[in-house]
Protein backbone atom coordinates (compact mmCIF):
# COMPACT_ATOMS: atom_id res chain seq x y z
CA UNK A 1 0.00 0.00 0.00
CA UNK A 2 1.39 3.38 -0.98
CA UNK A 3 2.07 5.69 2.07
CA UNK A 4 -0.17 8.50 0.29
CA UNK A 5 -3.26 5.52 0.34
CA UNK A 6 -2.44 5.04 4.24
CA UNK A 7 -2.56 8.51 5.84
CA UNK A 8 -6.44 8.75 5.28
CA UNK A 9 -7.46 5.44 6.68
CA UNK A 10 -4.59 6.05 10.02
CA UNK A 11 -6.42 9.61 10.61
CA UNK A 12 -10.06 8.07 10.29
CA UNK A 13 -9.28 5.13 12.87
CA UNK A 14 -7.93 7.56 14.84
CA UNK A 15 -10.65 10.11 14.95
CA UNK A 16 -13.29 7.23 15.32
CA UNK A 17 -10.63 5.72 18.20
CA UNK A 18 -10.99 9.16 20.06
CA UNK A 19 -15.11 9.46 19.58
CA UNK A 20 -15.60 6.07 21.13
CA UNK A 21 -13.71 6.86 23.78
CA UNK A 22 -15.52 10.22 24.38
CA UNK A 23 -18.88 9.44 23.46
CA UNK A 24 -19.72 5.55 22.51
CA UNK A 25 -17.87 3.58 25.63
CA UNK A 26 -19.81 0.82 27.04
CA UNK A 27 -20.07 0.04 30.50
CA UNK A 28 -17.64 -2.11 32.44
CA UNK A 29 -18.47 -5.66 31.30
CA UNK A 30 -20.51 -7.63 33.69
CA UNK A 31 -21.18 -11.18 33.69
CA UNK A 32 -24.22 -12.55 34.25
CA UNK A 33 -24.30 -16.47 33.87
CA UNK A 34 -28.12 -17.81 34.39
CA UNK A 35 -30.50 -15.83 32.28
CA UNK A 36 -32.07 -12.97 34.01
CA UNK A 37 -35.88 -12.89 34.72
CA UNK A 38 -37.68 -9.85 33.19
CA UNK A 39 -41.47 -10.88 34.80
CA UNK A 40 -42.59 -13.77 36.28
CA UNK A 41 -46.67 -13.68 34.95
CA UNK A 42 -48.33 -16.78 35.62
CA UNK A 43 -45.80 -17.51 38.64
CA UNK A 44 -43.13 -18.84 36.77
CA UNK A 45 -40.03 -16.73 35.43
CA UNK A 46 -39.79 -15.76 31.89
CA UNK A 47 -36.43 -14.92 31.21
CA UNK A 48 -34.70 -12.67 28.38
CA UNK A 49 -33.16 -15.83 26.51
CA UNK A 50 -36.93 -17.08 26.15
CA UNK A 51 -38.38 -14.30 24.97
CA UNK A 52 -35.14 -13.88 22.31
CA UNK A 53 -35.60 -17.46 21.69
CA UNK A 54 -39.59 -16.75 20.65
CA UNK A 55 -38.70 -13.92 19.08
CA UNK A 56 -36.34 -16.46 16.69
CA UNK A 57 -39.33 -18.29 15.82
CA UNK A 58 -41.50 -16.01 14.86
CA UNK A 59 -38.75 -14.52 12.22
CA UNK A 60 -38.54 -18.07 11.01
CA UNK A 61 -42.34 -18.49 10.96
CA UNK A 62 -42.68 -15.17 8.95
CA UNK A 63 -40.10 -15.88 6.88
CA UNK A 64 -41.77 -19.28 5.88
CA UNK A 65 -45.18 -18.32 5.83
CA UNK A 66 -44.03 -14.85 3.49
CA UNK A 67 -42.11 -17.62 0.70
CA UNK A 68 -45.05 -19.82 0.50
CA UNK A 69 -47.95 -17.53 0.14
CA UNK A 70 -48.30 -17.34 -3.43
CA UNK A 71 -45.72 -20.32 -4.58
CA UNK A 72 -44.67 -19.85 -8.17
CA UNK A 73 -43.09 -22.38 -10.59
CA UNK A 74 -40.48 -19.95 -11.21
CA UNK A 75 -39.72 -18.47 -7.92
CA UNK A 76 -39.18 -14.51 -7.05
CA UNK A 77 -38.21 -12.39 -4.12
CA UNK A 78 -38.38 -14.41 -0.77
CA UNK A 79 -39.51 -17.57 -2.12
CA UNK A 80 -36.36 -17.44 -4.42
CA UNK A 81 -34.20 -16.50 -1.16
CA UNK A 82 -35.86 -19.33 0.64
CA UNK A 83 -35.77 -21.90 -1.97
CA UNK A 84 -31.94 -21.35 -2.40
CA UNK A 85 -31.54 -21.77 1.15
CA UNK A 86 -33.25 -24.89 1.27
CA UNK A 87 -31.32 -26.01 -1.60
CA UNK A 88 -27.69 -25.56 -0.64
CA UNK A 89 -28.80 -27.34 3.49
CA UNK A 90 -30.25 -30.59 1.22
CA UNK A 91 -27.12 -30.81 -1.09
CA UNK A 92 -25.21 -30.57 2.34
CA UNK A 93 -27.21 -33.13 3.64
CA UNK A 94 -27.71 -35.29 1.25
CA UNK A 95 -24.09 -35.11 0.29
CA UNK A 96 -23.21 -36.48 3.87
CA UNK A 97 -26.05 -39.13 4.74
CA UNK A 98 -27.29 -40.35 0.80
CA UNK A 99 -30.45 -39.34 -1.11
CA UNK A 100 -32.52 -41.54 0.86
CA UNK A 101 -31.50 -41.08 4.62
CA UNK A 102 -30.74 -37.55 3.43
CA UNK A 103 -34.46 -36.77 3.12
CA UNK A 104 -35.34 -38.56 6.13
CA UNK A 105 -32.83 -36.44 8.34
CA UNK A 106 -33.10 -33.32 6.62
CA UNK A 107 -35.97 -31.76 8.50
CA UNK A 108 -34.18 -31.98 11.79
CA UNK A 109 -31.23 -30.93 10.49
CA UNK A 110 -32.32 -27.95 8.53
CA UNK A 111 -34.26 -26.84 12.01
CA UNK A 112 -31.83 -27.20 14.24
CA UNK A 113 -29.19 -24.97 11.55
CA UNK A 114 -31.94 -22.35 10.94
CA UNK A 115 -32.88 -22.09 14.19
CA UNK A 116 -29.41 -21.22 16.18
CA UNK A 117 -28.06 -19.57 13.30
CA UNK A 118 -30.91 -16.75 12.99
CA UNK A 119 -30.74 -16.64 17.10
CA UNK A 120 -26.73 -16.45 16.73
CA UNK A 121 -27.50 -13.49 14.44
CA UNK A 122 -30.47 -12.01 16.17
CA UNK A 123 -28.47 -11.76 19.19
CA UNK A 124 -25.93 -9.29 17.62
CA UNK A 125 -28.57 -6.53 16.64
CA UNK A 126 -29.09 -3.57 18.51
CA UNK A 127 -30.95 -3.65 21.64
CA UNK A 128 -30.15 -7.56 22.40
CA UNK A 129 -28.27 -6.50 26.04
CA UNK A 130 -28.95 -2.96 26.03
CA UNK A 131 -32.72 -1.90 26.79
CA UNK A 132 -33.60 -3.47 29.70
CA UNK A 133 -35.47 -2.67 33.32
CA UNK A 134 -33.41 -1.68 36.35
CA UNK A 135 -33.31 -3.91 39.27
CA UNK A 136 -33.28 -1.11 42.62
CA UNK A 137 -33.01 -4.13 45.12
CA UNK A 138 -29.37 -6.23 43.44
CA UNK A 139 -26.68 -6.36 44.94
CA UNK A 140 -24.64 -5.87 42.00
CA UNK A 141 -25.24 -3.74 38.83
CA UNK A 142 -24.40 -0.09 37.41
CA UNK A 143 -24.81 3.47 38.50
CA UNK A 144 -27.50 5.03 36.44
CA UNK A 145 -27.98 8.72 35.52
CA UNK A 146 -31.69 9.19 35.15
CA UNK A 147 -33.39 11.39 32.70
CA UNK A 148 -36.94 12.75 33.05
CA UNK A 149 -38.79 12.69 30.01
CA UNK A 150 -42.38 13.08 30.78
CA UNK A 151 -44.22 9.98 30.81
CA UNK A 152 -40.58 8.18 30.58
CA UNK A 153 -38.49 7.69 33.05
CA UNK A 154 -35.34 6.44 31.61
CA UNK A 155 -32.13 5.37 33.13
CA UNK A 156 -28.79 5.57 31.24
CA UNK A 157 -25.06 4.11 32.01
CA UNK A 158 -22.88 6.75 31.19
CA UNK A 159 -20.09 6.22 28.45
CA UNK A 160 -17.42 3.92 30.62
CA UNK A 161 -19.64 3.63 33.68
CA UNK A 162 -19.25 2.07 36.58
CA UNK A 163 -20.53 -1.28 38.33
CA UNK A 164 -20.52 -1.80 42.22
CA UNK A 165 -20.33 -4.99 43.55
CA UNK A 166 -21.50 -6.20 46.85
CA UNK A 167 -18.12 -5.34 48.58
CA UNK A 168 -18.38 -1.66 47.40
CA UNK A 169 -22.43 -1.05 48.86
CA UNK A 170 -21.00 -0.66 52.14
CA UNK A 171 -17.57 1.66 51.54
CA UNK A 172 -18.79 3.68 48.60
CA UNK A 173 -19.37 7.59 49.13
CA UNK A 174 -23.27 8.16 48.50
CA UNK A 175 -24.81 9.04 45.07
CA UNK A 176 -25.46 12.10 43.61
CA UNK A 177 -28.87 13.80 42.53
CA UNK A 178 -30.12 12.03 39.63
CA UNK A 179 -28.02 8.72 39.97
CA UNK A 180 -30.03 5.25 40.48
CA UNK A 181 -27.73 2.36 41.51
CA UNK A 182 -29.13 -0.93 40.55
CA UNK A 183 -28.51 -4.00 38.78
CA UNK A 184 -29.40 -3.88 35.01
CA UNK A 185 -31.56 -6.75 33.36
CA UNK A 186 -32.02 -6.30 29.34
CA UNK A 187 -35.16 -7.25 28.24
CA UNK A 188 -33.74 -9.18 25.36
CA UNK A 189 -30.40 -11.65 25.35
CA UNK A 190 -29.41 -14.20 22.45
CA UNK A 191 -30.93 -17.43 23.16
CA UNK A 192 -27.73 -19.47 23.34
CA UNK A 193 -26.17 -17.70 26.26
CA UNK A 194 -28.55 -19.35 28.28
CA UNK A 195 -26.92 -23.05 29.26
CA UNK A 196 -30.77 -23.95 28.61
CA UNK A 197 -30.96 -23.36 24.67
CA UNK A 198 -28.48 -25.46 23.81
CA UNK A 199 -28.91 -28.38 26.45
CA UNK A 200 -32.42 -28.58 24.80
CA UNK A 201 -31.53 -28.77 21.16
CA UNK A 202 -28.55 -31.01 21.98
CA UNK A 203 -31.11 -33.15 24.22
CA UNK A 204 -33.35 -32.75 20.92
CA UNK A 205 -30.67 -33.86 18.50
CA UNK A 206 -29.68 -37.22 20.46
CA UNK A 207 -33.11 -38.56 20.62
CA UNK A 208 -33.80 -38.25 17.21
CA UNK A 209 -30.23 -39.95 16.51
CA UNK A 210 -31.60 -42.35 19.04
CA UNK A 211 -35.01 -43.13 17.44
CA UNK A 212 -33.38 -42.68 13.65
CA UNK A 213 -31.12 -45.87 14.76
CA UNK A 214 -33.90 -47.76 16.30
CA UNK A 215 -36.32 -46.83 13.32
CA UNK A 216 -34.07 -48.20 11.27
CA UNK A 217 -32.04 -51.69 12.48
CA UNK A 218 -34.75 -52.49 15.01
CA UNK A 219 -34.11 -52.26 18.64
CA UNK A 220 -32.21 -55.16 19.32
CA UNK A 221 -29.65 -54.90 16.48
CA UNK A 222 -29.12 -51.31 17.70
CA UNK A 223 -29.14 -52.54 20.97
CA UNK A 224 -26.27 -54.70 20.23
CA UNK A 225 -23.74 -52.01 19.07
CA UNK A 226 -23.92 -50.56 23.33
CA UNK A 227 -24.54 -54.44 24.74
CA UNK A 228 -22.52 -56.37 22.69
CA UNK A 229 -22.62 -59.89 23.48
CA UNK A 230 -21.98 -61.49 20.27
CA UNK A 231 -18.64 -62.60 21.17
CA UNK A 232 -19.41 -63.47 24.42
CA UNK A 233 -22.28 -65.84 23.29
CA UNK A 234 -20.16 -67.55 20.61
CA UNK A 235 -17.66 -68.78 23.80
CA UNK A 236 -14.65 -66.62 23.77
CA UNK A 237 -14.64 -64.70 27.18
CA UNK A 238 -11.69 -62.33 26.57
CA UNK A 239 -13.20 -60.84 23.28
CA UNK A 240 -16.41 -60.95 24.60
CA UNK A 241 -15.19 -59.03 27.62
CA UNK A 242 -13.37 -56.29 25.22
CA UNK A 243 -16.54 -56.08 22.74
CA UNK A 244 -18.65 -55.23 26.29
CA UNK A 245 -16.05 -52.86 27.66
CA UNK A 246 -16.65 -51.37 23.77
CA UNK A 247 -20.07 -51.16 23.64
CA UNK A 248 -20.26 -49.99 27.33
CA UNK A 249 -17.94 -46.83 25.89
CA UNK A 250 -20.35 -46.21 23.40
CA UNK A 251 -22.87 -46.20 26.04
CA UNK A 252 -21.17 -43.63 27.97
CA UNK A 253 -19.68 -41.54 24.91
CA UNK A 254 -23.28 -41.18 23.71
CA UNK A 255 -24.20 -39.52 26.60
CA UNK A 256 -20.71 -37.20 26.83
CA UNK A 257 -21.91 -36.17 23.00
CA UNK A 258 -24.95 -34.61 24.64
CA UNK A 259 -22.54 -33.02 27.26
CA UNK A 260 -20.01 -31.63 24.37
CA UNK A 261 -22.93 -30.15 22.04
CA UNK A 262 -24.31 -28.15 24.86
CA UNK A 263 -21.25 -26.56 25.79
CA UNK A 264 -19.91 -26.62 22.67
CA UNK A 265 -22.68 -24.15 21.21
CA UNK A 266 -23.05 -22.43 24.92
CA UNK A 267 -19.53 -21.27 25.33
CA UNK A 268 -19.00 -19.90 21.84
CA UNK A 269 -21.64 -17.63 22.18
CA UNK A 270 -21.52 -16.95 25.61
CA UNK A 271 -18.10 -16.17 25.36
CA UNK A 272 -18.73 -14.11 21.94
CA UNK A 273 -21.16 -11.78 24.32
CA UNK A 274 -18.54 -11.63 26.99
CA UNK A 275 -15.91 -10.06 24.28
CA UNK A 276 -18.28 -8.37 23.01
CA UNK A 277 -18.88 -6.14 26.16
CA UNK A 278 -15.12 -6.17 27.40
CA UNK A 279 -14.33 -4.57 23.56
CA UNK A 280 -16.82 -2.19 23.69
CA UNK A 281 -15.38 -1.46 26.91
CA UNK A 282 -11.70 -1.06 26.76
CA UNK A 283 -11.13 -0.31 22.73
CA UNK A 284 -15.08 1.25 21.22
CA UNK A 285 -15.45 1.59 17.87
CA UNK A 286 -12.22 0.23 16.11
CA UNK A 287 -11.89 -3.00 17.52
CA UNK A 288 -15.60 -3.81 17.87
CA UNK A 289 -15.98 -3.91 13.95
CA UNK A 290 -13.10 -7.49 13.66
CA UNK A 291 -14.97 -8.62 16.94
CA UNK A 292 -18.68 -8.24 15.43
CA UNK A 293 -17.44 -10.12 12.45
CA UNK A 294 -15.83 -12.82 14.23
CA UNK A 295 -18.89 -12.96 16.23
CA UNK A 296 -21.24 -13.59 12.93
CA UNK A 297 -18.65 -15.85 11.77
CA UNK A 298 -18.35 -18.28 14.91
CA UNK A 299 -22.50 -17.77 15.29
CA UNK A 300 -22.70 -19.37 11.54
CA UNK A 301 -20.17 -21.84 12.00
CA UNK A 302 -21.27 -22.95 15.16
CA UNK A 303 -25.20 -23.46 13.62
CA UNK A 304 -23.22 -25.54 10.68
CA UNK A 305 -21.26 -27.31 13.12
CA UNK A 306 -24.58 -28.51 15.61
CA UNK A 307 -26.12 -29.49 12.01
CA UNK A 308 -23.35 -31.27 10.42
CA UNK A 309 -22.78 -33.05 14.30
CA UNK A 310 -26.47 -34.17 14.20
CA UNK A 311 -26.03 -35.10 10.67
CA UNK A 312 -23.11 -37.70 11.16
CA UNK A 313 -24.27 -39.00 13.94
CA UNK A 314 -27.38 -39.83 12.47
CA UNK A 315 -25.32 -41.96 9.73
CA UNK A 316 -23.75 -43.51 11.92
CA UNK A 317 -26.67 -44.67 14.41
CA UNK A 318 -28.21 -46.15 11.12
CA UNK A 319 -25.74 -48.07 9.91
CA UNK A 320 -25.13 -51.64 10.58
CA UNK A 321 -22.59 -53.27 12.67
CA UNK A 322 -19.38 -53.60 10.50
CA UNK A 323 -21.24 -51.41 7.67
CA UNK A 324 -20.03 -48.30 8.93
CA UNK A 325 -16.66 -47.79 7.83
CA UNK A 326 -18.09 -48.20 4.16
CA UNK A 327 -21.26 -46.09 4.68
CA UNK A 328 -18.91 -42.91 6.17
CA UNK A 329 -16.60 -43.46 3.15
CA UNK A 330 -19.29 -43.70 -0.30
CA UNK A 331 -20.89 -40.75 1.56
CA UNK A 332 -18.64 -38.19 2.23
CA UNK A 333 -16.36 -39.23 -0.24
CA UNK A 334 -18.14 -37.43 -3.08
CA UNK A 335 -19.12 -34.27 -2.02
CA UNK A 336 -20.43 -31.61 -5.09
CA UNK A 337 -17.65 -28.93 -5.09
CA UNK B 1 -0.90 -18.87 49.32
CA UNK B 2 -4.34 -16.80 50.30
CA UNK B 3 -7.83 -17.39 49.00
CA UNK B 4 -7.44 -14.52 47.68
CA UNK B 5 -5.08 -15.23 45.55
CA UNK B 6 -5.75 -18.69 44.53
CA UNK B 7 -8.91 -17.16 43.32
CA UNK B 8 -7.40 -15.01 41.07
CA UNK B 9 -4.69 -17.58 40.07
CA UNK B 10 -7.24 -20.39 39.50
CA UNK B 11 -9.19 -19.71 36.27
CA UNK B 12 -6.29 -18.09 34.31
CA UNK B 13 -4.58 -21.51 35.22
CA UNK B 14 -8.05 -22.84 33.73
CA UNK B 15 -8.12 -21.68 30.49
CA UNK B 16 -4.45 -20.95 29.95
CA UNK B 17 -3.61 -24.29 30.28
CA UNK B 18 -6.83 -25.69 28.37
CA UNK B 19 -6.09 -24.37 25.40
CA UNK B 20 -2.45 -24.90 24.90
CA UNK B 21 -3.75 -28.52 23.22
CA UNK B 22 -6.21 -27.49 21.29
CA UNK B 23 -4.78 -24.43 20.34
CA UNK B 24 -1.94 -27.32 18.80
CA UNK B 25 -4.56 -29.55 17.75
CA UNK B 26 -6.20 -26.82 15.54
CA UNK B 27 -3.29 -26.18 14.06
CA UNK B 28 -2.50 -29.43 13.26
CA UNK B 29 -5.47 -30.40 11.72
CA UNK B 30 -5.45 -26.93 9.40
CA UNK B 31 -1.99 -27.44 8.27
CA UNK B 32 -2.86 -31.26 7.40
CA UNK B 33 -6.06 -30.22 5.35
CA UNK B 34 -4.12 -27.28 3.53
CA UNK B 35 -1.30 -29.72 2.34
CA UNK B 36 -3.98 -32.22 1.25
CA UNK B 37 -6.05 -29.19 -0.54
CA UNK B 38 -2.58 -28.42 -2.47
CA UNK B 39 -1.69 -31.90 -3.37
CA UNK B 40 -5.19 -32.70 -4.95
CA UNK B 41 -7.22 -29.35 -5.43
CA UNK B 42 -10.22 -31.18 -6.49
CA UNK B 43 -10.94 -32.43 -2.97
CA UNK B 44 -11.39 -28.94 -1.41
CA UNK B 45 -15.14 -29.73 -0.42
CA UNK B 46 -15.12 -32.85 0.82
CA UNK B 47 -11.83 -31.89 3.03
CA UNK B 48 -12.61 -28.41 4.03
CA UNK B 49 -16.09 -29.79 5.73
CA UNK B 50 -14.30 -32.82 6.82
CA UNK B 51 -11.67 -30.42 8.25
CA UNK B 52 -14.31 -27.65 10.11
CA UNK B 53 -15.99 -30.83 11.79
CA UNK B 54 -12.93 -31.82 13.17
CA UNK B 55 -11.96 -28.07 14.09
CA UNK B 56 -15.25 -28.13 15.80
CA UNK B 57 -14.41 -30.98 17.97
CA UNK B 58 -11.00 -29.68 18.86
CA UNK B 59 -12.61 -26.65 20.01
CA UNK B 60 -14.72 -27.67 22.00
CA UNK B 61 -12.45 -28.69 24.82
CA UNK B 62 -11.01 -25.28 24.75
CA UNK B 63 -14.48 -24.39 25.41
CA UNK B 64 -15.02 -26.48 28.14
CA UNK B 65 -12.20 -24.88 30.10
CA UNK B 66 -13.47 -21.55 29.09
CA UNK B 67 -16.71 -22.62 30.75
CA UNK B 68 -14.70 -23.71 33.70
CA UNK B 69 -13.00 -20.70 34.27
CA UNK B 70 -15.89 -18.52 33.88
CA UNK B 71 -17.65 -21.01 36.86
CA UNK B 72 -14.77 -20.19 39.02
CA UNK B 73 -14.27 -16.68 38.44
CA UNK B 74 -18.12 -15.69 38.80
CA UNK B 75 -20.11 -18.52 40.31
CA UNK B 76 -17.77 -20.14 42.66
Amino acid sequence: MAKKGCLPLVVISLVLLILGFLFLRGPMAHIQLPAESVTKPIGFPLTNTILAAWLTIMVLVALSYLATRRMEEVPRGIQNFVETVLEVLLGLVESVAGPKNGRRFFPVVATIFLFVIVSNWMGLLPGYGSIGLVETEAKEGFIFQEKDLGALKLALIPPGGDKFTEEDLNSSPPLKKGEVAGGFVPFLRSANTDLNTPLALALISAIFVEYWGISTLGIFRYGSKFFNVRSLLKGSLMFGLIDLMVGFLELVSEIARIISFTFRLFGNIFAGEILLAAISFLIPLVALLPAFGLELLVGAIQALIFAMLTLVFGVIAVAGHGEEATAMETHTAVAPS
Amino acid sequence: MTEEAMRLLAPALAIGMGSLGPGIGIGLLASKALESVGRNPEASATVQINMILAIAFCEAIAIYALVVAVIIAFVI
